[in-house]
């Protein structure tokens, strides 16, 4: 966790060797080809595969919140999560549920001196985490200012990414800021959202009843609902599933970036830090007294979004 | 005595399912409306809530506002009950079961508002893991569902000894009425925290939130009452004094007062000091970056409460019944605008990230708003068919000889 260096790690972390095991068991199965030759089928027919979209079956019904499930729990709905997303997909998928990391805590800094607005963040984050193409849901939202102020009431998310960076103008790209005081958690009122011990707030899609107080309280709009049945298609589909990030959610839940628990508490590093191309994104642990996290939080002029809400965000801003 | 509980929830029943051509005439419509609705949730439960014109800039609409207004409309039940039973005023003490009825009507509407919002109605249930105390939502379902009940209490009670031709037992339900006093304020302060506790929406996050709440529930929800007095006195031939009317048209004239005064305080504060945080309250009043859906509306509820305003307290106006009449269905229309959409959709414009985006009603969520204001109509309608009668002493367990 936390290295100085780019992630290219040179001995996998475990995480990785069971990701490793993943794809070639998928490989092996061929069920990866196969669900390639389906989908330009599908892509043709229906396009896309939903979740949610028929009545609950009395499992889903029934099953207890996230922190009441015994191990032996979550191995059976995990597989019956598998089980259902090949049936419907024919994609071979993998959930895992990794825990938090004794000491950890995670944090962000992103600099906005060498953002350069590409939106590839945007992008990587929609592939790693399932989110739906049409209608788009994105977890990320990239911020087009004019230089010379902060007023995110004169920011626009809408602007062309051929031509950037626009003259005279940056870019501030908003995701959950994981706040330590997070107003979402305390708005739920079925306990659905809760913060973890290494700082992630998560949902449990299968807890929520949809009444989105979350999505009102949340003052960085980093919270999305499903106003439809969520549809991603076959081929965009990662197999590698956390319960409490990746996996399928359903029609009427909140749910909201994660930092790719399912890779970075397995030592990988978020797929929006992977995806930028300007290295503006910087993640670790800030229990870590060597990480580069810290140094740049102990040693730049950082800021935090809307520090007067006292949500003590973990996504730090930065110019270099 | 249960026996003669079943026996008055049948006579009451019965009661229900007489009446003249009219009254069927209007059974039918509501239910009408009823069915109309019915089939548009049943479309948004298919579909999801992308059948409603809300999007995650505007998580809420039309019917959390509807929810927002009818809380209050259910609270000013107490505007009949302090003055029946603190201050002993006769005329009003005759009428106040039909009062607490509609309480009762009011909070199924309210109820029903959340249900129709909510992502996943068949999750119900999990409100057994209760976020408490810390989210106002779970405050909010306790006193909403506690005042029903007290409510439901209250009335069934009293009607249920007068059909058994007892005098009702004062220690069996005055305790419950002053309690209810203090839960129907309760109602309306919790619902105004939901908004006010909240950092993120600027537009809401005011101290005045809660008195406003309550000021335009005490103007609106009277007003309400003496539409269903006059109602009751004109075709149901129930003996409502002038009295108990006049007093009712008080209290609004001094409510509908304070809430203008309040809403004007809110204004002159937010604009004057012409911070950033103003833009909802600019978006609202003069529109916003060349968005303005809901300047109309507000300057057109604006207008209707002081015109009742001025109809509650000009003698000459309100003398004339029917004057006052349209000033009531004034104030009601104006606290729902203000206080409804004119009080939700300002706090998501702009959008936390400062994004403008503009929100109107589905025709799905019309027709299902439309059919809950209906059942409403048609649950107080019922209530009162029974209670009418039981009131008026002509429904009772035991028949006296004809006099």
């Amino acid at each position: 966790m936390a290295r100085s260096d780019p992630p290219t790690p040179s001995v996998p972390t475990p995480g990785e060797r069971v990701e490793k095991l993943v794809e070639t068991r998928l490989e092996e199965s061929g069920s990866r080809r196969t669900f390639l030759k389906l989908a330009g089928l599908a892509a043709a027919t229906t396009a896309v595969s939903g979740c949610g979209t028929s009545a609950p079956t009395s499992e889903e019904f029934f099953r207890q919140h996230y922190k009441k499930l015994t191990p032996e729990d979550k191995e059976r709905i995990f597989r019956l999560i598998e089980d259902e997303t090949l049936a419907r997909t024919g994609v071979a998928t993998h959930i895992s549920d990794p825990p938090p990391i004794d000491g950890v805590e995670f944090a962000y800094a992103l600099n906005l001196s060498v953002c350069n607005g590409s939106r590839r963040c945007v992008e990587a984050c929609a592939r790693e985490n399932n989110l739906p193409d049409d209608p788009e849901m994105r977890y990320i939202r990239v911020l087009e200012i004019d230089a010379g102020t902060l007023d995110l009431d004169e920011s626009t998310p809408n602007y062309g990414t051929d031509k950037v960076p626009a003259k005279d103008k940056f870019y501030l790209p908003v995701q959950c800021h994981q706040c330590d005081h997070p107003p979402c958690v305390r708005a739920c009122p079925v306990g659905a959202t809760w913060k973890e011990p290494d700082g992630i707030v998560v949902v449990d899609y299968s807890w929520c009843i949809g009444c989105r107080f979350c999505v009102v309280a949340c003052p960085y709009f980093a919270r999305r609902f499903n106003w439809q049945a969520p549809t991603v298609a076959p081929e965009r589909i990662n197999p590698n599933q956390g319960y409490l990030s990746n996996r399928p959610r359903f029609k009427g839940v909140v749910e909201k970036c994660t930092f790719c628990l399912h890779r970075t508490r397995k030592g990988r590093m978020p797929a929006c830090l992977e995806a930028c191309p300007t290295g503006a994104r910087k993640f670790g642990n800030l229990n870590d007294p060597n990480s580069e996290i810290r140094h740049i939080i102990s040693t730049k002029r950082v800021y935090v979004l809307k520090e007067e809400l006292a949500t003590l965000p973990r996504f730090y801003y930065f110019f270099s | 005595m249960v026996l003669e509980f079943l026996r008055f929830l049948r006579a009451s029943g019965g009661a229900m399912m007489r009446g003249s051509r009219n009254y069927y005439l209007w059974l039918l419509f509501l239910v009408a409306w009823i069915a109309l609705g019915v089939l548009a949730y049943l479309h948004q439960l298919n579909v999801g809530l992308v059948a409603t014109n809300m999007v995650d800039q505007v998580p809420w609409g039309a019917y959390i506002a509807n929810f927002t207004y009818l809380v209050g409309m259910a609270a000013a039940a107490v505007m009949l009950v302090i003055p029946a039973y603190v201050y002993d005023d006769h005329a009003l003490h005759e009428v106040v079961v039909l009062g607490e009825l509609m309480a009762v009507a009011v909070l199924v509407m309210c109820l029903s508002f959340v249900m129709v919002d909510i992502g996943r109605p068949d999750r119900f249930w999990h409100f057994v893991r209760f976020n408490w105390p810390a989210s106002m939502l779970s405050w909010d379902v306790i006193v909403l569902n506690g005042y029903l009940l007290l409510n439901f209490y209250i009335t069934t009670y009293l009607l249920f000894s007068k059909f058994r031709g007892k005098k009702p037992d004062r220690k069996k339900y005055v305790p419950f009425v002053f309690l209810a006093i203090g839960w129907a304020v309760s109602i309306h302060t919790v619902t105004a925290f939901l908004y006010s506790g909240m950092g993120a929406r600027p537009h809401w996050n005011a101290a005045i939130l809660a008195p406003r709440f309550l000021a335009s529930a005490f103007a609106a929800g009277p007003s309400m009452v003496i539409i269903a007095l006059t109602v009751i006195r004109d075709r149901m031939g129930f003996p409502v004094k002038d009295k108990a009317i006049d007093r009712l048209r008080q209290i609004v004239a001094v409510t509908m007062m304070i809430n203008l005064f309040f809403f004007f305080s809110e204004i002159f504060t937010e604009l004057y000091s012409f911070k950033e945080h103003a833009a909802s309250m600019r978006y609202l009043l003069f529109g916003l970056k060349g968005h303005h859906l809901l300047v109309p509306y507000i300057w057109a509820a604006v207008t209707l409460d002081v015109f009742a305003a001025i109809v509650f307290v000009t003698p000459r106006l309100h003398k004339n019944h029917n004057v006052l009449l349209v000033g009531c269905a004034a104030a009601i229309v104006g606290v729902w605008v203000e206080k409804g959409m004119g009080l939700v959709i300002p706090g998501f414009v702009p959008s936390p990230l400062g994004e403008v985006v503009e929100y109107a009603p589905s025709f799905t969520e019309f027709c299902v708003s439309a059919a809950i204001w209906a059942l409403g109509a048609l649950l107080y309608t019922l209530l009162l068919k029974a209670a009418v009668p039981i009131e008026l002493g002509k429904l009772r367990l035991n028949p006296e000889p004809a006099e």
